[in-house]
């Protein structure tokens, strides 16, 4: 029951990235998450195999490399838990992979603490990969604080955008 | 660069010594113009009348003494036109005429060609009330030392009536991105004589001055990941603190110039650590899982200014230099960062957050009452002047600004090109 509960996350995982690259704004992948969420419970590591093939497919929920977070926070909330499993999953299944995640803040805060935070953010995603059962070696961490914003506007939507970790694949 | 040889002398009677003044320091035209907003509770007036002789130098003195006093907003200019001849020399000042147009301080000096090339610069500071010396020097420099003479002469002029030590002559450093490079600067404390000190299409932050004003510690992206470099800003040699594929930030000279204190990330968190310019001696100062980072020394060494989240939200805490217990210093509001100590150590200067805006404060450390300088929206990187009575700070928009630790004088640097970030003042020069 639970392996048929995250392939029917891994499903709603592809449809819903049919809609949308990878650099998908927080508000598009809000109004996903509702449904992503609730599978996200029951969700893990199990469920059908991620090819390397899935990794380039644009449709693949591999597809959505960012992490948002809240101002502040660097709790993965619930909606982008599917994403982190996804990969969580793509790296169990290749031991050959590397990733690095790379944490990001707001340009509201010092460079300093933002830097720390966006450490803080990316650790966040490792650690939930590695609870998964990803070996923490194929896992790196940089924080790029606020200093490398996506976003250049000085408003919330663009903040939101740059609160961000990416999963960046070093070697698939 | 050759070293710098100066002797000043504010003396009542006498004048000061001759020495010649060694700087390489190039013409050149100032990256920040700077718009004064606000004044002094008392405003000294002051005549500052011109040099004779000045105007053999492509760089007339006067001018740049009037406008450092001006900026500073403690000085009222008294009208110094219309006197024949000009004064050079005490016995020739018509004191009366001077009180009359309601100066109660007088400037007079002289520039003179010397045979090999350099000037004599003569300058006194007189009491027109009482009719005497306050300050007087001489200088022999070459023309390209006009600029930082006329500093001299307005920091003679500032300590004399304020009692306070001048910062004109000192340098600031700041990040100026533009055409999406970051450029390491220093410059003049008025913004004129920019030096590169690193170009890189990489991120640079946190710029900290070694005591003596040689170095400059500072983090680069230029690797991938946030590292502490230390610059010799005499020879441009540089080498990167602690050798590591992780990241390492946030430097802090020790007073001695010899250690760094750092943040490195570790478990989820970032911890500060002591560790030797060259990067040996590596110690751990503080432990856990929170954010532990931005530390500020003391200036006698002692103790550790430094931002913590570990109570739940960003505040700043104070300990013992080599570690140990933190005392919580800041209370109001979930989000008080970027410790700044006082040259003065008796407060200090930090950003809060306030309804989403960042201003900065100053907290003392007796009354623990905390003060916002600041109304802008988005103010950070508080650096305090070397005689502790400017904060300088990046604001909105790519622009430096400053403010007087009482709030009342407030000046913004508007950069000609780019956007200017973390700023941090430099020390007092070394006179010797």
């Amino acid at each position: 029951m639970k392996k048929l509960t995250g392939l029917c996350v891994l499903l709603l995982g592809l449809a819903l990235a049919g809609c949308a690259s990878h650099e998908t704004k927080p508000a598009a992948v809000e109004q996903a998450g509702g449904a992503q969420g609730q599978g996200a419970q029951a969700g893990n590591v199990a469920g059908q195999n991620l090819g390397a093939n899935d990794l380039n497919n644009p449709h693949s929920i591999l597809a959505k490399r960012s992490v948002y977070f809240d101002l502040d926070s660097s709790t993965v909330s619930e909606e982008y838990k599917p994403i982190v499993q996804a990969h969580a999953r793509y790296l169990s299944d290749h031991p050959q992979a590397r990733v690095q995640i790379q944490g990001n803040c707001d340009e509201r805060g010092s460079s300093e603490y933002n830097l720390a935070l966006g450490q803080r953010r990316a650790d966040a995603v490792k650690q939930m990969m590695m609870v998964l059962g990803v070996p923490p070696q194929q896992i790196e961490t940089i924080s790029y604080g606020k200093e490398k914003p996506k976003c250049t506007e000085h408003d919330e939507s663009c903040w939101a955008q740059n609160r961000r970790d990416d999963i960046v694949y070093q070697h698939p | 660069m050759f070293p710098m040889k100066i002797c000043m002398r504010i003396n009542k009677l006498a004048i000061g010594c001759w020495v010649a003044l060694w700087l390489c320091v190039p013409l050149a035209d100032a990256a920040l113009t700077i718009q004064i907003v606000g004044g002094g509770a008392k405003q000294t007036p002051i005549a500052i009348s011109t040099f004779p002789g000045e105007t053999a130098l492509q760089q007339q003195i006067t001018p740049v003494v009037i406008a450092d006093l001006t900026r500073t907003g403690l000085f009222r200019m008294v009208d110094a036109g219309g006197i024949n001849p000009v004064p050079t020399d005490p016995s020739q000042v018509q004191y009366p005429v001077w009180a009359a147009r309601g100066a109660e301080a007088l400037a007079i000096g002289s520039v003179t060609p010397l045979p090999d090339g350099h000037y004599n610069v003569q300058f006194r500071l007189l009491d027109v009330l009482q009719q005497g010396q306050l300050a007087g020097f001489q200088y022999n420099i070459a023309p390209s030392q006009a600029r930082l003479t006329a500093h001299k002469i307005a920091d003679a002029i500032y300590k004399a009536i304020t009692g306070d030590v001048g910062v004109f002559s000192t340098r600031i450093a700041y990040v100026l991105r533009q055409s999406g490079r970051y450029e390491l600067q220093v410059a003049d404390s008025d913004g004129y004589n920019p030096q590169t000190v690193l170009a890189t299409r990489q991120p640079i932050i946190s710029p900290a001055w070694s005591p003596d004003g040689t170095r400059l510690a500072y983090v680069s992206f230029e690797k991938g990941h946030a590292a502490v470099y230390v610059q010799s800003l005499l020879t441009g040699n540089r080498h990167v603190v602690i050798n590591s594929k992780g990241t390492t930030s946030a430097p802090a000279w020790a007073p001695n110039g010899k250690q760094l204190v750092v943040a490195i990330p570790q478990d989820g968190g970032t911890n500060l650590y002591r560790v030797n310019d060259d990067g040996s001696g590596l110690t751990q100062l503080t432990h856990g899982s929170s954010i532990n980072t931005e530390p500020s020394f003391s200036p006698d060494g002692k103790s550790l200014l430094f931002t913590s989240d570990r109570g739940g939200s960003p505040q700043i805490y104070e300990m013992p230099a080599n570690g140990g217990e933190a005392q919580r210093l800041t209370f109001d509001g979930s989000y008080n960062v970027t410790p700044d100590y006082s040259p003065t150590g008796k407060d200090f200067a930090f950003v809060q957050r306030n309804n989403g805006h960042l201003n900065i404060a100053v907290e003392d450390f007796t009354s623990h009452q905390a003060q916002v300088l600041t109304n802008g929206d988005l103010d950070q990187s508080p650096s305090f002047a070397p005689n502790g009575k400017m904060i300088l700070y990046a604001a909105e928009g790519g622009i430096l600004a400053a403010v007087s630790s009482d709030g009342r004088v407030k000046q913004r640097l508007r950069a000609d090109t780019g956007q200017v970030s973390e700023p941090a003042w430099g020390p007092l020069p070394k006179t010797q």
